[in-house]
């Protein structure tokens, strides 16, 4: 009896340990014992960083802010699906064409759309459109790559099975490759609109006058960090909000593709 | 002959799959491709399906060359061995995709599916993913499946080599019933020799590629035209030297022997007993004694060479250490490509029997 009730509070301590809970309790624990030591404006409390959100919301800034950042990152990203997804399975399903683009392809993965905000400037204007570019270039490649990898990597006797029905080429693509290749496309799509986040925080701290990289990098100039902080932590509550919006629908609409 | 394969030839790199490969099918028949893995019988299966192309040779089916036919093309059913149900349809879709293909009306579909799934006795799971079944059901619906378009010809591939031995049997009996109820020209590969006897009509028997024995189950377990076929039917032990056993002479041409559990008569070891035939029994000790439900299963010692044996449950119990009188009825001599059959002399005053 005594083992079993043991055995079972220890399952209770795991979950609430797993929920993240006490991982949170510890950092802003930490974050806020370290702000005791330091004046608002090199570290601010969490407290500060809550209050200054409060004005930023009660102005009006940061929603405009939110919107503007999420405009460009929703239509950097559609586009990139857009054009990635249909780009990915053509070349997915072609070898010749696979051989042609993977080796190019391995290589530009490795250039970070960060390194391109200056080209892009130059070739595309200080407006919206160099920075929507970026996104799409950000998350463009994420979705492709595993697009192809998800048509490359489809159950061989799948496509077999339907042939040996009587299904034609074309057919066996429609109905057995792309429905295969969904939940790798999903997890492009998750992995496009986390490096579009990153991405459009970037662009527009180098140029622009509204979004959330811009209120971050602008908070320098009036002193105000923790309009900075109240900038990054809305960042991180929103890209994670999203990419758990996308999973939770994923798993519900798509869970028979393989989406886990 | 209905399917007829001739001198079919396939390479994979180095590795020679299918080594001259000639068979004929009759129509209606099933058929059990039996072998030990690697010996070229899923190669086979494929190439006469159209998943693989043969280097060489000829396929002809109901008379017809179809060498340049692609698979869908061929009118062929296929069961993958990991059953191969695409994962994002239900039951229904799964069943209904080669009708689908076929253009068939939407009533004429719903009324196959359903006709079907009460032919593999799982009525009523049309809404079921894949995932959401069993084993065996899978199995099941792979073979709906596959019969939906109503195909020429079945292919199975190691149908029930997923499924755990318990359901297993079940199965086969099963899928034999079914098969028949449809009536439909059957191959099917196993490496599992009950499974090929209790389920085909004829069993082809395949080893590095080539086809070693055709013909039906009895037939082959009585007279294996090739050493291979001798060992590898029935749980055969093989021996070198066979003329230093009791009752037996080494020929001049073989001195490589075969024997299989039901040649040979394990009798406790007693004493005062006395035996028949006494003068030609071998001593030996029992080294295993499995329970095999109706018999025991005894592996028995006898100098270096161990073999195999049935033993009655109702003769007095043995154990491990105990000492038996082995009667080697008889054994099967090889030499060369020919295999024959040598009775103990004992039993028997005329000394071999050619096959």
């Amino acid at each position: 009896m005594k083992k079993e009730k043991s055995k079972s509070s220890a399952g209770v301590g795991q979950k609430i340990l797993r929920s993240g809970v006490v991982s949170w309790i510890i950092i802003i624990a930490v974050w806020w014992l370290g702000s005791l030591a330091y004046d608002e404006y090199f570290l601010p409390s969490p407290t500060e960083t809550a209050s200054s959100m409060g004005t930023l919301i009660q102005n009006g800034v940061l929603g405009a802010d939110i919107l503007a950042s999420f405009g460009r990152i929703l239509k950097g990203w559609l586009l990139a699906a857009a054009v990635g997804i249909p780009l990915g399975l053509l070349v997915g399903n072609f070898k010749p064409v696979r051989w042609l683009v993977e080796p190019v392809l391995s290589f530009f993965r490795f250039v970070p759309a960060i390194a391109l905000t200056t080209l892009f400037l130059m070739w595309f204007g200080v407006g919206e459109e160099s920075k929507v570019a970026l996104i799409f270039y950000a998350s463009f490649f994420p979705i492709f790559v595993n697009t192809i990898a998800g048509v490359a990597s489809v159950d061989k006797s799948l496509v077999e099975a339907a042939s040996s029905m009587g299904a034609k080429k074309l057919h066996v693509f429609f109905t057995v490759v792309v429905p295969s290749a969904v939940s790798n496309i999903f997890t492009g799509v998750r992995l496009g609109l986390s490096s579009s986040i990153t991405c459009v925080v970037a662009a527009e701290m180098l140029v622009g006058s509204d979004g959330l990289g811009y209120l971050i990098n602008s908070s320098k100039l009036y002193y105000k960090t923790g309009w900075a902080f109240a900038g990054i932590v809305t960042l991180a509550v929103i890209g994670f909000a999203a990419d758990r919006l996308l999973l939770v629908i994923g798993k519900h609409k798509l869970k028979h593709f393989g989406v886990k | 002959m209905y399917i007829e394969l001739k001198n079919i030839n396939k390479t994979f790199g180095d590795f020679k799959a299918s080594d001259d490969v000639s068979f004929g099918i009759e129509k209606g028949k099933l058929i059990g491709l039996l072998g030990p893995s690697g010996s070229g019988k899923t190669t086979i299966l494929r190439i006469l399906a159209g998943l693989e192309k043969q280097d060489s040779g000829d396929i002809f089916i109901d008379g017809k060359n179809v060498n340049n036919l692609p698979a869908n093309e061929r009118g062929i059913g296929f069961v993958f061995q990991n059953y191969a149900l695409f994962p994002f349809k239900t039951v229904y879709d799964n069943i209904a995709y080669g009708l689908k293909v076929q253009k068939k009306d939407k009533a004429f579909i719903k009324n196959r599916v359903s006709e079907l799934l009460d032919l593999v006795g799982l009525p009523g799971l049309e809404k079921r993913y894949p995932d959401q079944l069993s084993g065996g059901q899978r199995q099941r619906i792979a073979l709906a499946r596959a019969l939906a378009p109503e195909p020429e010809l079945l292919l199975l591939d190691e149908p029930f080599a997923a499924i755990d031995a318990k359901v297993r049997k079940e199965l086969r009996s099963w899928l034999r019933e079914t098969i028949d109820k449809v009536g439909i020209t059957s191959i099917f590969v196993t490496h599992d020799q009950d499974e090929a006897v209790e389920v085909a009509d004829e069993i082809i028997i395949t080893n590095k590629g080539r086809v070693e024995q055709a013909g039906n189950p009895v037939e082959i377990y009585l007279e294996p035209k090739t050493p291979f076929v001798a060992q590898f039917i029935g749980q055969s032990a093989i021996i070198e030297n066979y003329g230093t056993l009791k009752g037996f002479t080494q020929t001049d041409s073989s001195n490589t022997a075969v024997i299989r559990p039901e040649f040979i008569e394990i009798n406790k070891f007693e004493d005062n007993g006395v035996h028949q035939y006494e003068s030609s029994m071998e001593d030996g000790i029992v080294d295993e004694v499995l329970f095999r439900g109706n018999a025991f299963e005894v592996k028995v010692k006898l100098n270096e060479l161990y073999l195999t044996g049935k033993y009655d449950l109702s003769a007095p119990r043995l154990r491990r250490g105990d000492k038996v009188k082995i009667l080697i009825k008889k054994l099967y001599t090889i030499s060369g490509n020919q295999t024959d059959i040598l009775l103990n002399k004992g039993l028997d005053t005329s000394d071999v029997y050619y096959i």
